[in-house]
């Protein structure tokens, strides 16, 4: 049975496709079959940031209604073996995510993978909640910024009531703190929440550390996952949560401030 | 900070006025989110039944859910308007 991971946030625009698009293609690039699906029905964008969004025939809706199996609407990833996309459709009756049909989909994607990965819409809607229901763990995508870590905790408050394990009373499903868009330049300055801030709130274990970074857009502007550009620092950052996702014990890099020499020193910037 | 920012006034550091607020915020969140899912409707209703007797308006009555331990208090408080 596969690892159902539900990536989530509350707040929108803080790196949730990216993160998932991340994640699955460095989980499938360490062998691991994995399917990544988009919840986000009405504005898919997993596609996009796959790189895959002309090759979408069938969405998920379409093989909850039956209009189409699971074989017909996962597209395989051109780049990465072990890789699987399930798109969102593009209707705007958010009421299509039936949890039966959400179920019944994810528990035949779990007997066939090791992980699926859910890619949940922004806010607490139907969407989001549907995307979280069946998970076994999540990870919070979080920017360091007051309204993100606010939404986080609210949405940690939502995975430890709404989720079927809660529900069937097992508890709270366990959460991590992706924390993306980090800056240690702006920490360093105080303008910027650090690492130990955010934890010091959200009380959560933190699986990575993405920092702010031009390779993120260079990555979704060509469709392209950034865990593949393996020069940028992002893509490490990326690299290294996927290795502590599957049990590695892997410092954090690009947290600290680069020293700077002397005359860096004497004459700022 | 190079030479020059030691003549420049001391900005506030706005990642510490972050953290307070959310501190504060987050923490009312969860209490809220821990607390009964009656305590809204409880509210209404009690003021509906003072309103019978005394006229009053929404902040008169404050309630607040207290937990020691295994202990819940739930403290009530209620303020009746001044007499002219």
């Amino acid at each position: 049975m596969a690892r159902i991971v539900v990536i989530t946030s509350g707040k929108g625009g803080v790196g949730k496709t990216t993160t998932a698009a991340a994640l699955a293609t460095g989980l499938a690039m360490q062998g691991r079959k994995t399917a990544v699906v988009d919840f986000d029905v009405g504005l898919r964008n997993l596609d996009l940031i796959m790189g895959c969004e002309r090759r979408v025939v069938y969405d998920f809706v379409n093989v909850i209604n039956g209009d189409a199996n699971l074989r017909q609407a996962l597209i395989k990833d051109k780049r990465t073996e072990n890789l699987f996309i399930l798109p969102a459709s593009q209707t705007r009756d958010k009421e299509a995510l039936t949890t039966e049909g959400v179920g019944r989909v994810l528990e035949e994607l779990a007997r066939e993978f090791d992980f699926v990965i859910c890619d949940s819409p922004a806010g607490i809607e139907w969407g989001a909640l549907m995307a979280s229901y069946f998970a076994d763990e999540a990870i919070v995508v979080t920017n360091p910024e007051v309204s993100s870590v606010r939404d986080s905790d609210r949405m940690l408050g939502i995975l430890a009531s709404k989720t079927k394990k809660a529900e069937q009373g097992e508890g709270a499903i366990p959460a991590r703190l992706l924390l993306t868009r980090y800056s240690p330049q702006r920490v360093d300055k105080g303008e910027m929440l650090s690492i130990e801030d955010v934890q010091d709130i959200l009380s959560i274990d933190l699986l990575g550390v993405i920092p702010e970074s031009q390779s993120v857009l260079n990555a979704s502007n060509s469709g392209v996952p950034v865990v593949l550009d393996q020069e940028s620092d992002a893509g490490q950052a990326y690299i290294d949560a996927v290795a502590r996702f599957l049990g590695e014990d892997r410092p954090h890099r690009f947290t600290t401030l680069q020293k700077k020499g002397f005359f860096g020193r004497l004459f700022g910037g | 900070m190079g030479i020059f920012d030691y003549f420049r006034s001391p900005k506030p550091r706005s990642a510490s006025v972050a953290k307070e607020r959310l501190q504060i915020i987050v923490a009312r969140e969860r209490a809220h989110r821990s607390g009964p899912d009656y305590l809204p409707a409880l509210h209404r209703e009690i003021l509906a039944v003072i309103r019978k007797y005394v006229h009053v308006d929404d902040e008169a009555v404050q309630m607040n859910l207290e937990r020691e331990g295994d202990c819940e208090v739930l403290e009530l408080n209620i303020t009746l308007p001044e007499k002219d």
